[in-house]
C-alpha cells in the first residue's frame, strides 16, 4: 500500500511536470513556431497599448530572449521556490509557487486564482452530488428494469441530456424558473456562502441542477451498461445460489464492481470542474474560474490565463490520486501493491 | 477407445442439398459480418431515423448555403426600433414567409441563413477534426496495443496525460495565442484550422484507449499468429492483418465522436473562440442571445435546437452502428 501511494505521488508529480512543460509550451513556444517575434509576444504581457520601453522591460524580465528551455528552468524554478521581480529600484517578491502577476489588476496571480475557488468549488462540488445520486441511481434501476418503458424513457432522456449544450439548457432554465416563474433568482446573483448563505443556495440550484442533469444523463448511461455486464458474472449468479436477498446481490456485489470504472471518469471530471466550469460559470454568471479564464482571455491578460490550466491541471491529477487511493475501498478486488 | 465414428457412406449422412432440392440456392448463402451489421441496422428504427437527420443535415452543410439567403444582410425594416426585437411573428421572432425562422434581433439577419451557414462550419469542424483524432487514435493505439513492454507504457501514459489537461481551457488559451496571422494562414481560414488541430488533436487518446484495448486481443489471435510464422513483417500483420478487424471499432466511435466536437466547436464558439463573426456559427448565436433570452426567446431557442437535433441524431446513429456491429449484443 505504502509502495503504491510513493510510486502515485511520484506519477502525480511527473503528470505536473508535464502539464507544465505543455502550458509553457503553448504560451511561449508555439506563438514562436507560429511566426512571431519575441517583441509580439512581450507585447501580449504588457497590456492593450505597449510601448517600447514597457515591451523591452517585459522581455527582460521574463528573459524571452533566452532559449525556450532556459526559459522553461526560469518557468519551472519560479513555480518550486518562488521569484524576485526587478521593477526599476524596487524588487517585487513574488513566493512559491510563482505564477506572476496580472497586468490588468497587477495582483499577484496566485492570489486571484485562490479568490475565484470557493464559487467553482460551490458550483462543482454541489452539482456532483446530485449528479452521483441521480446518474447512478437512474442506471441501476434501468439496467435491473431492462427493457421496460422506465428504462426506455430514461435512456431516451439520458440521450438528450448528453446531445444538450449546458449553455442552452442554463438558458432554457434561466428563462423557465427566473424569469416566468420567478422561483430563483437570475444570473449573476451569487454571493459567497460566508456573505450570505441563503443567497448563496438560492443562485446555485438552477447551476447545480443544470450541470448535473449533463453529468447525470452520462453517468446513468455508463451506470446502466456496467450493470448490464456485472450482473451476468458468474460471481453474481454464486451470490444468488448462496442465497442472498436480490438487494444484497445488487448493492454489495453488481453496484460496487460498476462503481470502479465510474469513478474514474469521476475524478476526471471532477478535477475538470474544480478548475472552472466555464460553459457553466459563464452563462450563469458566477465569478468563479471558468470565468476568470474566460475573462482573462478577452481582456489578453495572459500570466492569469496561465495560471487558471496550471490549477485546472493540477486539480485534475490531484483528484486521479484520491481517486485511485479510493479504488481499493470500493471494490475489493483490486489490492493495491 | 473407440474408434471414430463412421459416417461416410451411411444413411445419417447430412445432405442438405437434397433437403433443399428446388429451392434457389441463392438462399443458403452465408452472411458476412457486414450484411448482418446491415440486417440489425434496418430494423433498428431509432438509429435509420438518426441515420437519415444525418444525411440530410450533411446535404444542407453541403448544398444549403447556396439556397438561402445572404447571412449577412441587414433587414432593418424588420425590427422594431423601440425593444430593437423583431417585429411581430411568433413570440417576436419575425417569422414569416420570407425568413421561416425569423430574423436576427436587432440587425433582422435572416436566421435560416445564418442556421445553414453554421451547419456548414460546425460540421466541416467536427469531421475534420474527427477524422485527424481517429488517424492519431488508431496509430498509437495499433502501435502500443501490438508491440506492448515500453511502447505500450509510454503511448498509455500520454494518452492518461492528455486525458487529464484541460481542454477547453488549451483550446481557448491556444485560440488567444495564435490570434492573428500565423503559419502563413488568417482570418477565419486560420481560426477553421487552429480549431480543428486544436479538437482533433486532444480528443485521440479516446480512440487510442480503445484501439489499444482491441489490438491486445486481436495480437494473441491465430491468424496472427500464422502470418508472423510465414515471416510476414510487423507493418504487414499490423496494417493487413490486424487493421482491418478494428473497422467496426473505428467506425463506431467515430459516428460517437463526431457530436462530441459539434458540441464542443459550438463551446468554442459559444465562449467567443470560434470563427470570427459576423460569420454564422451556432455557438456563436447563442452568446448573443445570452443578455435577450428574456425578450427573444426564439432568438436562443433556434441555435440550441439546431445543435441539439444535429448532435442527437449522430448519437443515436452512433449507438445504433454501435450495437449492430456488435456481435455481443442482441
Amino acid at each position: 500500500m505504502f509502495a503504491y501511494i510513493v510510486r502515485r505521488l511520484i506519477g502525480a508529480v511527473l503528470m505536473l511536470l508535464l502539464v507544465s512543460l505543455v502550458t509553457f509550451g503553448i504560451f511561449f513556444w508555439l506563438p514562436k513556431l507560429a511566426g512571431q517575434t519575441t517583441d509580439q509576444i512581450a507585447a501580449g504581457y504588457v497590456g492593450k497599448a505597449p510601448t517600447k520601453e514597457a515591451i523591452q522591460d517585459t522581455k527582460e524580465r521574463l528573459g524571452l530572449d533566452e532559449p525556450v528551455v532556459v526559459q522553461y528552468g526560469e518557468y519551472l524554478k519560479a513555480l518550486v521556490v518562488g521569484k524576485d521581480y526587478k521593477a526599476g529600484p524596487v524588487t517585487d517578491h513574488c513566493p512559491a509557487p510563482c505564477m506572476g502577476f496580472s497586468f490588468r489588476s497587477s495582483q499577484p496571480v496566485l492570489e486571484t486564482l485562490l479568490d475565484r475557488a470557493p464559487a467553482t468549488a460551490s458550483l462543482a462540488l454541489g452539482a456532483a452530488v446530485v449528479w452521483l445520486a441521480g446518474g447512478i441511481s437512474v442506471g441501476v434501476i434501468s439496467a435491473l428494469k431492462r427493457g421496460t418503458l422506465w428504462d426506455r424513457a430514461a435512456m431516451i432522456i439520458a440521450l438528450s441530456g448528453v446531445s444538450l449544450p449546458i449553455y442552452f439548457t442554463g438558458l432554457v432554465s434561466l428563462a423557465l424558473f427566473s424569469y416566468s416563474i420567478k422561483i430563483f433568482p437570475g444570473g449573476g446573483s451569487y454571493l459567497p456562502l460566508t456573505t450570505d448563505p441563503v443567497t448563496w443556495f438560492q443562485s446555485l440550484v438552477l447551476p447545480w441542477v443544470t450541470l448535473a442533469f449533463l453529468y447525470a444523463a452520462m453517468y446513468a448511461r455508463l451506470t446502466r451498461a456496467g450493470m448490464l455486464e456485472t450482473m451476468n458474472e458468474d460471481y453474481i449468479r454464486t451470490a444468488r445460489a448462496k442465497g442472498l436477498p436480490e438487494k444484497t446481490v445488487v448493492t454489495k456485489h453488481a453496484l460496487r464492481a460498476t462503481l470502479t470504472p465510474i469513478m474514474t471518469v469521476f475524478g476526471l471530471d471532477l478535477g475538470l470542474l474544480l478548475g472552472g466550469a466555464v460553459l457553466t460559470e459563464s452563462t450563469f454568471g458566477i465569478p468563479g474560474l471558468g470565468r476568470l479564464a474566460i475573462d482573462s482571455i478577452n481582456t489578453g491578460d495572459l500570466p492569469m490565463v496561465l495560471g487558471v490550466t496550471l490549477i485546472t491541471a493540477s486539480s485534475i491529477v490531484v483528484i486521479n490520486l484520491i481517486v485511485d487511493l479510493l479504488y481499493a475501498v470500493v471494490d475489493p478486488r483490486v489490492r493495491l501493491g | 477407445m473407440a474408434a471414430p465414428i463412421e459416417v461416410s457412406g451411411s444413411d445419417t449422412e447430412a445432405q442438405p442439398e437434397s433437403v433443399l432440392a428446388g429451392v434457389d440456392r441463392k438462399k443458403i448463402q452465408g452472411r458476412s459480418l457486414g450484411q448482418i451489421a446491415w440486417l440489425r441496422l434496418k430494423r433498428d428504427k431509432v438509429a435509420l431515423t438518426g441515420a437519415v437527420v444525418v444525411l440530410v443535415l450533411i446535404l444542407i452543410a453541403i448544398v444549403g448555403p447556396y439556397f438561402v439567403q445572404d447571412p449577412l444582410a441587414y433587414h432593418q425594416n424588420l425590427i422594431d426600433p423601440t425593444y430593437n426585437r423583431p417585429k411581430g411573428g411568433f413570440w417576436h421572432s419575425g417569422i414569416s414567409a420570407d425568413h421561416p425562422l425569423g430574423v436576427e434581433p436587432g440587425t433582422g439577419r435572416d436566421m435560416l441563413a445564418r442556421i445553414v451557414h453554421g451547419a456548414r462550419i460546425s460540421l466541416l469542424v467536427s469531421f475534420l477534426a474527427t477524422l485527424m483524432s481517429v488517424v492519431i487514435g488508431t496509430i498509437m493505439g495499433i502501435t502500443a496495443g501490438y508491440f506492448g513492454g515500453w511502447v505500450d507504457y509510454v503511448i498509455s501514459r500520454a494518452m492518461d496525460a492528455f486525458l487529464a489537461f484541460p481542454l477547453l481551457l488549451f483550446a481557448i488559451a491556444l485560440v488567444g495565442v495564435v490570434a492573428d496571422g500565423a503559419f502563413g494562414l488568417s482570418g477565419n481560414g486560420l481560426r477553421v484550422s487552429v480549431l480543428v488541430v486544436v479538437i482533433g488533436f486532444f480528443n485521440w487518446p479516446y480512440i487510442g484507449r480503445i484501439i489499444r484495448g482491441q489490438t491486445l486481443s486481436l495480437r494473441e489471435r491465430e491468424f496472427v499468429d500464422a502470418a508472423r510464422s510465414m515471416g510476414a513483417r510487423n507493418s504487414y500483420v499490423l496494417f493487413k492483418e490486424i487493421l482491418p478487424n478494428l473497422v467496426a471499432p473505428i467506425l463506431v466511435y467515430s459516428t460517437l465522436l463526431i457530436p462530441t466536437n459539434i458540441l464542443f466547436e459550438a463551446a468554442l464558439s459559444f465562449l467567443g473562440v470560434g470563427v470570427i463573426p459576423p460569420k454564422p456559427s451556432w455557438g456563436g448565436m447563442l452568446t448573443l442571445a445570452v443578455p435577450i433570452y428574456s425578450s427573444d426567446p426564439m432568438y436562443m431557442i433556434i441555435p440550441g435546437m439546431a445543435i441539439f437535433i444535429t448532435v442527437l441524431a449522430f448519437n443515436l446513429f452512433g449507438d445504433g452502428l454501435r450495437d449492430a456491429l456488435d456481435p455481443r449484443s442482441r
